[in-house]
């Protein structure tokens, strides 16, 4: 088992592709408790990275973290190089980091297509806000069917679909996925795994929180798994997924 | 006149009446949307607003006259500079303290309310300051309703107004991020949206609405005061109350009933007009009892 590493260190494997997103000793509190202890994790272009881990082991800060919505008290963000650990949250995400967060936060009493058009409110060309509005509708028909109807009184899975859309009107560099399965029913956490496959393949980074470590992890193309604060253990997804006895000692039960 | 007249004239001026509570109401509703507080201020910027309006006139009277014309540009005058007021007021009062407790935020808007009040003391002496236009008081006659010129402009700007800040909020990309802030602040970020500036906006619009009224009422009633912001803040809070607290429509709505409830509530027989305030706030409070978030609001069930 060469290819886990079973330091924080940044991987130096093999991995296709330029560092996106890259974060380095990342610390971040909240109030006293200090929730991330030195995070470093890369994702690469047009990889699906996932960050496995238990409840409260900071999946959720890590993403926070990084679209700016808990400032990091030390260590580095990264985008393409470019430091944005300093920015405000609405300038990162005016650089392409889009955060879908968990429990889908749909705008309450705004209808689908206005929680979409929100979605683009940085796109200042009309024709492309329309352009992006087809192909957000083309790949989730059911959203067009429900255009005018409030977005946050729609199904659980619905809902998903709406934020991955909200995100994608954006026309994210790198789409942060926080629980996309969190509460669905296991057909529809299928066609969520098999929609988020489908984005990736048509050119979106993505780095994936789950706790549903199994289905994560074949999903993804490389993995690090996080807990109290910490990244225990990185590797390619496909190697991980084959080391039963880690899957159960740091990943819980999952399906 | 027949009673049915009598009702048709106090239909008008409850109108005239309820276009001030409803404007100010406006800007009540929609800084109580963005950041969730009442702006105890507002009444004031509203009396600020009719002194912008009183030095507008005085700016372009000259060369516009002291007509509608030259009412209309002082106006917009006061808007404009009243707005920015607001803008300054939310970052240096209440923008430091938006992450503090609910009422040192509260607290701070009482203090800025009496700032502008003591101000405006200060500089008039606590006389009364006669606005003096030219309108004078031509109108015409819909069989026993006599229905003046400028009831009628004032009523017509006020609409206006509201119908604009109606398709802003509604159709454009901006206003809806408006409504979005409104909702939640932290996706909005997550958008790119720049909520302190979208914050910004609201309370210059917010601000520039009470100026409107402030400038329309100094014509109207032809003369102003630093305390004039005080009873009509407190009717405007209870204008936004009624109609149900952030929603726009339901400001105007609430400000055009409280209007019309104590043109009405002047002329009921054998009761003193004095008791008009007892009857409006007597409504506001029937309004609660029924409809605990006013007539247009949403509850704040909060999804888990």
């Amino acid at each position: 088992m060469q290819t886990i590493n079973r330091t924080d260190a940044p991987a130096t494997g093999t991995r296709p592709g330029k560092v996106r997103l890259g974060i380095r000793d990342v610390e971040a509190f909240y109030g006293q408790i200090q929730a991330l202890r030195g995070v470093s994790l890369d994702v690469h272009e047009g990889e699906i990275v996932t960050l496995l881990g238990s409840n409260g082991a900071g999946k959720s800060t890590t993403l926070k973290t990084i679209s700016g919505l808990v400032r990091a008290q030390r260590g580095e963000v990264q985008l393409e190089g470019e430091s944005i650990a300093k920015l405000a949250a609405h300038e990162i995400a005016r650089r392409g980091v889009v955060h879908v967060p968990e429990g889908r936060r749909i705008l309450r009493g705004l209808t689908v297509k206005e929680n979409l058009e929100l979605g683009a409110f940085t796109v200042k060309d009309n024709a492309l806000r329309r352009q992006r509005l087809d192909e957000v509708y083309e790949l989730f028909p059911i959203l067009h069917e429900r255009r005018h109807q409030d977005g946050s009184l729609l199904s659980g899975g619905q809902q998903q679909m709406l934020a991955m859309g909200r995100a994608l009107m954006h026309g994210p560099s790198v789409m942060l996925l926080d629980e996309p399965s969190m509460g669905l029913a296991p057909k529809l956490v299928t066609e969520i795994m098999r929609i988020i496959k489908r984005l990736n393949e048509a050119g979106t980074t993505i780095l994936l929180v789950e706790q549903n470590a199994r289905l994560a992890l074949r999903l993804a193309h490389y993995a690090y798994v996080i807990e109290n604060g910490k990244i225990r253990m990185q590797g390619a997804a496909a190697e991980l997924r084959q080391d039963e006895s880690i899957v159960k000692a740091y990943l819980g039960v999952g399906e | 006149m027949t009673w049915y007249d009598s009702f048709l004239q106090q239909f008008v001026d409850g109108l005239v009446l309820g276009s001030f509570y409803a404007l100010v109401a406006l800007g009540y509703t929609m800084v109580f949307g963005v950041i969730k507080l009442l702006n105890f201020a507002h009444g004031d910027l509203y009396m600020t607003g009719a002194f912008a309006g009183f030095g507008g006139l005085s700016l372009v009277s000259g060369f516009l006259g002291a007509g509608w014309l030259g009412i209309f540009v002082a106006m917009l005058l006061a808007m404009l500079a009243v707005g920015c007021l607001g803008v300054v007021i939310e970052r240096v009062a209440y923008h430091p303290m938006l992450g503090a407790p609910r009422l040192s935020i509260l607290i701070t808007a009482l203090a800025v309310s009496l700032g502008l009040q003591n101000a405006a003391l200060a500089m008039t002496g606590g006389q009364y300051t006669a606005f003096s236009t030219d309108l004078g008081f031509g109108g015409f006659n819909l069989g026993n309703l006599f229905l003046s010129y400028n009831q009628i402009v004032l009523v017509t700007t006020a609409a206006v107004l509201m119908i604009a800040l109606e398709l802003f909020v509604s159709r454009t990309l901006y206003g809806r991020a408006m409504r979005a802030v409104s909702i939640d602040k932290d996706m909005c970020r997550m958008m790119g949206i720049n909520v302190s500036a979208v914050i910004a906006v609201t309370f210059f619009i917010g601000s520039g609405l009470a100026a409107a009224a402030g400038t329309m009422a100094g014509a109207y009633y032809g003369s102003i005061w630093y305390f004039m912001g005080f009873l009509i803040g407190l009717k405007a809070f209870t204008a936004a109350v009624i109609g149900g607290i952030g929603s726009i429509t339901g400001a105007m709505l609430g400000g055009l009933i409280l209007g019309l409830l104590e043109s009405f509530g002047t002329h009921i027989p054998f009761i003193g007009s004095e008791w008009k305030d007892v009857f409006t706030f007597s409504i506001l409070i029937l309004v609660l009892v029924f409809k605990p978030t006013g007539l247009l609001g949403k509850s704040e069930v909060e999804r888990m």
